[in-house]
C-alpha cells in the first residue's frame, strides 16, 4: 500500500474528487470510488474488454490504466450514453438485434463502438469486425453484436 | 438469415421476436451483478500452487486476520452423493485440510479492508507444502502404481458405468466392417465473462445472512450451504442478481461461498470475494477432458447395428455439487448413440480422479464430445465402405417415434432426417464439391463436415432419479399472481442469467390472461422473493419452467373469468381476455384488470364464497423430457503450410419444437456455435507433467472473437413436443454440443488428399501441423 492521491476524475460531464492509491487502475476506481458500476471488469489484463471506457474520446482498457493517469481527462462510460431517457442509437440498436444476453460485456462493446464510430463514422464493415474483435463476449456468438453496430453506425452517420 | 414457420390462427404474443425486457437496464450500465454491491470486507483466497503435496505449516503475518481449516473444523465438507455406479464419496474440504490435490485449491481465507489490501496480504501468507508425486492424465491414473489421489476410491476410479444389451456378442460377431474412433477432446473452462464471486451480508435485526452471488441455482446453494454450516436454511437468503453468464460453471456450488457466510455470521458483517480471471481459469472448473473409444459394427449397406464404447473421463481432484462427476461419464453412456438407431450398444465409462482442477458442467455435458465421436465414426465408415457421409446417415437416423433407445431412453416426435435434408439442400453439396475439386487444384484445400445429433432437454426428476443421484432435481414452480392494482408478477424457481426467460416467460403468460409482456414482471434469482426451484441449467428452464407457468397462468386465466362472469354478469365461455380487461365477446361491456385485481381482494363479499380472495396461482411441472435436433454443416479452408483453420461458413437446420421467441432462439443457437467452435479450434486447458495450469490467462486460454465466428444461418422445423405442455423442447445447448463435430468432419474432407486424420479437439495448427508432417515425413 503506499500514499494516496487527491484526483478529480470528470465522468460523464461531473466531477468525482476522489483519494486513490497511485496503482489503483481506473476501472476499480470508476467502481468503488465514483460508484458508477456499469463498467465491467472481466478479466483484468486487458484481454476481454469489459471495462472499455472513453478517455479523450479514446476507448480504453480501464483496467489497465491507473485512476491517476486518467485525472483531468473527459471520461465517458456507459452511464454516459443516454441523453436522459433517450437512448443512444448504439444501445437501442443492441436491443433492436438482440446483441446482448446476459450483459456483462455489454457497456464494453458499447463503449468500444460508439469511441470508434465517433471518431471513424464511415469505417468499413471489414474494419468494424476487426474492431469489434477486441472484446469478448461469451453468449452472442458476435452475429448480432456486428449487425447491431453496423445498424447503430448508418443511424449515426445520418445525424 | 432465420426462417421460422408460419404459427397458425391468431395473433399471439408467443412465436414473435419480441425485444427483451431484460435489456434496458443492461444497456444503460443499471444492471446489477454481484461484483457491484459495496461491501465492508474483502476476502482473498490463498490458493495451492502445487499439485499434490501435504501441508506442513500456514504462516501469515500477526495482524491479518487468515482463515484455514483449523477455523472451519465444525463445517462439513462439500460431499456430493450417487447411489449408483459404483460410485465412491470423495468430500473436499472447504479449504485445504493437510493435502492439497491441484493448482488452486484453497487453503486460506485473507480478510481486509479492500481487495487490493486483501491481495497484498495474501502474497505475505506462507504455506509449506512437502509436494508428493502428482497425476494429471486419466489414462496415467488408472496405471497401476499411479498416485491414488483419494483413499475411498482406490485405483482413482470414482464411478464406473456399465452396460451391454441383450445379444450383443452374438450381434457383434455378423459385422460386415468394424470401424474405430480413438477419440480425444481436451479439458475445457466454461469462461463466463463475469467471473464469479460472493458477497456474504449479515442483518442484525433479522439475525440473517443475505449471500448475493453468481449462482445458477440460488435455492441449492442455500440449502446446501445451511447443511454443511448446520444452521436453519431460514437464516439464509440466497440472491442470484444479475448473472454475468454461468453455461454450467456457476451451477456447481463453490466452497468459496461458504467461507463468505461462515465469515458473516461470526463476525456479523459483510464480506465479499470476486475471482480474478486466473482463479477462474485455474480453479473455476473444467469439462471435456476426455478419452473416447468407439468401435461400431456396419452391416456392407452401412447400417451401424452396434456400437461399443470405452469412456475415461477426467474428473479432477474432487467431485462437484450437485451433479457429481458423474455427469460427464454418465451422460456419455447414457446418450452415444444419438440419433441414429443402434439396436446394440455396449459402454463402459469411468469417472477417473487426477490432480487438476475438479470437473463440472459445461454447456452441453459430453454430448459435444460423443457427438464429435459418433460423427467422425459415420465419416470414417463412410469412407471406409465407400458410401456419401450424407447418405451413410440417411440410412441411419431414427425416423419413427416415440423411439426407445438399446438403454431405454424414449425419444418423442422430431426430425432427425428433415433437418439433414434441409441442410444439405441448403448448403448445395454438388456446388461445394465442384468449388472444393476447383480450389484443391489451386492448391487450396476446402472441406465440408456435417453432424447430426439429438439432446436431450427439458428432463425432469425421473432422469435425475435414474443417475442414482441423492438430490434430484427436475420439477418448477411458478407462482403467477395480480396484485390488487393489477399489476402481474411471475415469482419462478428458474434463474436466468442471459437466456431472456423473463421476456419468454411473459409472452406466455400474456396469451393466457390477455395482458402485454411489458405489464408482466418475472422475479427470479431471490431465495426470499421466488418459490423453491432449481435454477437453469440443461436447457431445462423455458420447458419445465415454462410449463409452469403455463400451468399457473391458465390457473389464473380460470380464475379472472370467473371474476369477470360475476362482475359483468354473462357466461364465462363468452368472455375473452385481451388488452389488459376482460370483455363480453362482440360488446362493449368490459372489466378492466385492475378492476378484477381490485374487486378479487377488495369486494370478495361479492363472490358469495364461490371464489377465493386474491389472484394467485401456482404451477409445478416435472415433465420426462423432450430431444431437440438439429443437423449443423461446417465449410472450411484448411491452411496446409501453417495449420490453421478458417470456418467459411456454417448452417444449421435445427429443430426445437415451438418457439416462444425466435430472436431469442436464434441468440441461443448463434452463441452456441460460438462456443463449438472455440471447442474445436481454440480452447484447451493445458497442464504440464507437475499438474502447473499453462494457460492462466485469456491470452493463452482462448475464447474466439468476432473473427472467428463465420456468417451463421440458421434454418428452423418446429415439431411440436408432446412431452412439453408449451410443446418447446429445450435449444440452449445445441449448438454447442453441434459444431464442433461438424468442424473436425470439415477438417478431416479437407485433409482427405493428404491421408491424415485428426481425431482430437482442439484441433489447432498445431496438431494439424504435426499430422501432415509426420506424413511428409514419412513419404
Amino acid at each position: 500500500m503506499s500514499a494516496k492521491e487527491a484526483i478529480t476524475l470528470r465522468i460523464n460531464g461531473r466531477d468525482h474528487a476522489v483519494s486513490v492509491e497511485p496503482r489503483k487502475t481506473l476501472a476499480d476506481t470508476i467502481r468503488e470510488d465514483c460508484e458508477q458500476t456499469g463498467t465491467h471488469i472481466g478479466c483484468e489484463h486487458g484481454i476481454c474488454g469489459a471495462c472499455t471506457v472513453l478517455v479523450g474520446g479514446e476507448p480504453v482498457r480501464s483496467c489497465l490504466m491507473f485512476a491517476v493517469q486518467a485525472a483531468g481527462k473527459a471520461i465517458r462510460t456507459v452511464e454516459g450514453l443516454a441523453d436522459g431517457d433517450k437512448l443512444h442509437p448504439m444501445q437501442q440498436a443492441f436491443m433492436d438485434h438482440h446483441g446482448l444476453q446476459c450483459g456483462f460485456c455489454t457497456p464494453g462493446f458499447l463503449m468500444l463502438a460508439v469511441g470508434v464510430l465517433e471518431r471513424e463514422p464511415n469505417i468499413s464493415d471489414e474494419d468494424l469486425v476487426d474492431v469489434l474483435s477486441s472484446n469478448l463476449c461469451r453468449c452472442t456468438g458476435y452475429q448480432n453484436i456486428i449487425n447491431a453496430v453496423r445498424a447503430a453506425a448508418k443511424k449515426m452517420r445520418r445525424k | 438469415m432465420s426462417a421460422h414457420g408460419t404459427r397458425g390462427g391468431g395473433m399471439t404474443w408467443v412465436g414473435r421476436a419480441i425485444r427483451r425486457l431484460e435489456d434496458p437496464a443492461l444497456v444503460t450500465g443499471q444492471g446489477r451483478f454481484t461484483a457491484d454491491l459495496p461491501t465492508a470486507y474483502s476476502v482473498r483466497f490463498v490458493r495451492s500452487q502445487v499439485a499434490a503435496g501435504k501441508i506442513i505449516k500456514i504462516d501469515a503475518p500477526k495482524y491479518a486476520p487468515v482463515v484455514t481449516a483449523v477455523d472451519l473444523k465444525d463445517v462439513k465438507p462439500i460431499l456430493p452423493m450417487l447411489h449408483k455406479f459404483a460410485y465412491k464419496p470423495v468430500g473436499q474440504p472447504v479449504l485445504a485440510d493437510g493435502v492439497v490435490r491441484f493448482v488452486g485449491e484453497p487453503i486460506a481465507a485473507v480478510v481486509a479492508a479492500t481487495a487490493g489490501e486483501a491481495e497484498d496480504i495474501a502474497d505475505l501468507v506462507s504455506v509449506e507444502i512437502t509436494e508428493t508425486t502428482p497425476v494429471v492424465d486419466a489414462r496415467a491414473a488408472l496405471e497401476a502404481k499411479a498416485p491414488q489421489l483419494h483413499a475411498s476410491a482406490p485405483g482413482n476410479v470414482i464411478l464406473e458405468g456399465q452396460f451391454k444389451s441383450d445379444g450383443f456378442d452374438a450381434a457383434w460377431k455378423t459385422a460386415y466392417k468394424i470401424v474405430t474412433v480413438e477419440a480425444r477432446s481436451r479439458r475445457q473452462n466454461a469462461t463466463p465473462m463475469e467471473p464469479r464471486g460472493g458477497h456474504a451480508a449479515y442483518d442484525a435485526a433479522s439475525d440473517r445472512v443475505t449471500l448475493t452471488c453468481t449462482t445458477q441455482m440460488p435455492h441449492l446453494t442455500r440449502t446446501a450451504i445451511a447443511d454443511l454450516l448446520d444452521f436453519p436454511e431460514a437464516d439464509l437468503r440466497v440472491v442470484a442478481p444479475d448473472v454475468g453468464g454461468g453455461f454450467g460453471q456457476k451451477m456447481s456450488l463453490a466452497g468459496e461461498y461458504i467461507v463468505l457466510v461462515w465469515l458473516a455470521r461470526k463476525y456479523k458483517s459483510s464480506f465479499a470475494w470476486t475471482e480474478d480471471r486466473r482463479e477462474n481459469l485455474i480453479a473455476g472448473f473444467h469439462a471435456r477432458d476426455q478419452y473416447i473409444t468407439l468401435d461400431g459394427a456396419f452391416d456392407k449397406d452401412g447400417k451401424l447395428f452396434a456400437i461399443k464404447a470405452d469412456v475415461a473421463a477426467n474428473v479432477g481432484a474432487y467431485s462437484c455439487f450437485p451433479t457429481t462427476c458423474g455427469v460427464e461419464p454418465l451422460m456419455a453412456m447414457a446418450e452415444m448413440p444419438g440419433p441414429y438407431d443402434v439396436r446394440h450398444y455396449q459402454c463402459h465409462a469411468r469417472g477417473i480422479l487426477t490432480n487438476t482442477c475438479t470437473m463440472a458442467p459445461y454447456r452441453g455435458v459430453s454430448r459435444p464430445v460423443i457427438t464429435f465421436t459418433i460423427e467422425r465414426l459415420m465419416d470414417k465408415a463412410a469412407a471406409a465402405l465407400g458410401i456419401d457421409p450424407v447418405d451413410i446417415r440417411r440410412r441411419n437416423l431414427v425416423d419413427k417415434f416415440p423411439y426407445k433407445t438399446a438403454m431405454g431412453l424414449e425419444y418423442d416426435e422430431a426430425s432427425y432426417k428433415q433437418t439433414l435434408e434441409m441442410a444439405v439442400a441448403a448448403i448445395d453439396l454438388p456446388a461445394f464439391r465442384k468449388r472444393q475439386k476447383e480450389a484443391r487444384a489451386q492448391g487450396r484445400h476446402l472441406g465440408i463436415g456435417f453432424s447430426t445429433f439429438c439432446e436431450r432437454t427439458g428432463y425432469g426428476s425421473s432422469t435425475f432419479a435414474a443417475r442414482g443421484m441423492a438430490i434430484t432435481p427436475g420439477w418448477e414452480t411458478v407462482i403467477v399472481s395480480v396484485d390488487p392494482s393489477g399489476f402481474v408478477e411471475a415469482r419462478i424457481g428458474s434463474s436466468p442469467h442471459g437466456q431472456g426467460l423473463r421476456t419468454t416467460l411473459a409472452q406466455i403468460i400474456a396469451d393466457e390472461i390477455g395482458v402485454p409482456p411489458d405489464m408482466i414482471k418475472v422475479v427470479h434469482g431471490d431465495t426470499d422473493r421466488a418459490p423453491y426451484g432449481w435454477g437453469t441449467f440443461a436447457s431445462r428452464s423455458l420447458v419445465i419452467g415454462g410449463g409452469a407457468t403455463l400451468i399457473a397462468a391458465r390457473k389464473v386465466r380460470a380464475k379472472l373469468l370467473k371474476i369477470a362472469s360475476t362482475m359483468l354478469e354473462a357466461a364465462e365461455t363468452d368472455i375473452v381476455l385481451e388488452d389488459g380487461k376482460a370483455r363480453v365477446a362482440g360488446t362493449d361491456r368490459v372489466v378492466s384488470i385492475t378492476g378484477m385485481a381490485r374487486e378479487a381482494y377488495t369486494q370478495t363479499h361479492r363472490f358469495k364464497g364461490e371464489i377465493d380472495p386474491g389472484i394467485s396461482e401456482t404451477g409445478h411441472y416435472d415433465p420426462p423430457g423432450t430431444f431437440s435436433n438439429a443437423c449443423h454443416v461446417a465449410i472450411v479452408e484448411v491452411d496446409v503450410e501453417t495449420g490453421k483453420v478458417t470456418i467459411e461458413k456454417f448452417l444449421v437446420a435445427e429443430d426445437a419444437g415451438r418457439i416462444i421467441n425466435p430472436m431469442i432462439a436464434d441468440g441461443q443457437v448463434h452463441g452456441g456455435i460460438a462456443q463449438g467452435i472455440g471447442n474445436a479450434l481454440l480452447e484447451e486447458m493445458i497442464y504440464d507433467d507437475n499438474g502447473a495450469p499453462l494457460t492462466a490467462t485469456l491470452a493463452d486460454y482462448m475464447p474466439p472473437t468476432a473473427h472467428e465466428i463465420p456468417p451463421i444461418e440458421l434454418h428452423h422445423i418446429e415439431t411440436p413436443s408432446v412431452n412439453s405442455i408449451t410443446k418447446a423442447k429445450g435449444l440452449g445447448e445445441g449448438g454447442t454440443i453441434g459444431a464442433p463435430a461438424a468442424i473436425i468432419n470439415a477438417i478431416n474432407d479437407a485433409l482427405a488428399p493428404f491421408g491424415v486424420e485428426i481425431d482430437e479437439m482442439p484441433a489447432t495448427p498445431r496438431r494439424i501441423r504435426t499430422l501432415l508432417r509426420a506424413k511428409e515425413n514419412a513419404a
